[in-house]
């Protein structure tokens, strides 16, 4: 029981309190880049869910299993790097062979899933913070959600923001900042919910 | 030497990183609540973004290219490591303060774009050139925003009190939304800047 109101602490606290994108600024770009339209948004939504999901377990697996039996530990930068982006290249051949239709959904994303720092923010938090395996894992995953919803909520902001008008020095990027932080201004109202 | 001026210039101004480019802005909106924080992410940024120029600029001939990728990850994740064993070990502050933004300089999508898109295509004088221009745009961009938010949120400049200790701040620039916020603010502005001094030429 203890383990489990845990694990749904953990849960809130991914996708509300400590929001990737608005709490913890992880993923900025990708939050920019593809939330220009929904569908977008989503697809590159799912496919960081995927890889995150994956790349923590590995990571963690590899730092117990490798890096602190050898005292190895500041090669963890350079051997979750790695896998991340063999992880991304694995992901693309896969797909590729499996599912035509989701590689060509999701195809696109792949590539610039390597320099999302979130997937490498995640992966290093998760060791950080001393969670088991499967706590890492459902931690890796929510967070995941919780980037969706940012990003699917600042996609549906961003496409109202096309049709509005603007002041000139505000057009585009500097609009997108403002409302971000009305968004994170918003979110930071769950941040009672879990101490 | 026009040439070299021309590199370093462009880095800073014209095709700053963070204003114009929007590259590398989570450790900007994340670290950014005091100067000192900037300050140390921007010097540490152009350290590894310098490393990785230069080590680029003279390998890029012997990597192959449908390896390219992987191997600037690895050049630029060694200097990162190299950054993060030497914050470590001199400065426990602002290891503490920075916190995994430092490993998280591997990910930072300008210095692989650099990687990519000028050391790998230059030789080893302009590939300098361009990380001290680019690293010095990237941590001007930094000091801007995280001076904006102390003297807002903290009242003091590089922990300098700038007001009385019981007056009041806007905290909320000390907290997430206040870095959206003034970066979105600190953009429009240097657009309306670079407006009238367009319209003086």
């Amino acid at each position: 029981m203890n383990e489990l109101s845990g694990l749904l602490l953990v849960i809130v606290s991914a996708i509300f309190v400590n929001n990737v994108v608005f709490a913890r600024f992880l993923g900025i770009c990708p939050y920019l880049g593809v939330s220009r339209k929904l569908d977008t948004a989503l697809g590159m939504g799912f496919a960081v869910t995927f890889v995150m999901t994956i790349a923590t377990a590995i990571g963690y697996v590899l730092h117990y299993g490798i890096l602190v039996p050898f005292k190895i530990e500041f090669m963890q930068t350079i051997m979750f790097i790695l896998v991340i982006a063999s992880l991304v290249q694995l992901v693309e051949i896969v797909l590729k062979k499996v599912s035509k239709s989701l590689y060509n959904s999701l195809g696109i994303f792949l590539p610039l899933i390597t320099t999302n720092c979130a997937i490498l923010g995640v992966a290093l938090i998760a060791i950080q913070e001393d969670y088991s395996f499967v706590t890492s894992v459902v931690f890796a995953f929510f967070s995941a959600m919780g980037f969706i919803l940012a990003i699917l909520l600042f996609a549906g902001i961003r496409e109202k923001l096309e049709e509005a008008d603007v002041p000139k020095p505000f057009k585009n990027v500097p609009i997108g900042f403002i409302s971000a932080a009305i968004l994170s201004l918003a979110f930071m109202g769950f941040s009672g919910l879990v101490k | 030497m026009n040439e070299a001026l021309n590199i370093f210039t462009r880095g800073f101004v014209r095709e700053n990183p963070v204003t114009k480019m929007l590259l590398g802005l989570c450790p900007v909106l994340a670290v950014t609540t005091t100067a000192i924080n900037g300050l140390g992410m921007g010097l540490a940024t152009t350290f590894v973004l310098l490393g990785s120029n230069v080590v680029i600029a003279l390998a890029s001939k012997a990597i192959p290219s449908t390896v390219r990728i992987p191997s600037f990850i690895l050049v630029i994740a060694t200097f990162v490591t190299i950054v993060d064993l030497l914050i470590q070990a001199f400065s426990p502050e602002l290891n503490q303060s920075l916190g995994i933004f430092i490993p998280l300089i591997v990910v930072n999508c300008m210095i692989l774009g650099r990687a990519e898109a000028f050391a790998s295509r230059n030789g080893l004088w302009y590939s300098i050139i361009d990380a001290i221009g680019m690293g010095l745009g990237f941590t001007f961009a930094l000091l801007l925003l995280s001076i904006f938010r102390e003297v807002l949120g903290a009242g003091t400049i590089f922990n300098i009190p700038l007001v009385g200790e019981d007056a009041s701040t806007i905290l909320v620039f000390a907290l997430p939304p206040g870095a959206f916020a003034g970066l979105g603010l600190i953009i429009a502005g240097l657009n309306s800047l670079e407006k009238k001094m367009g319209d003086k030429k």
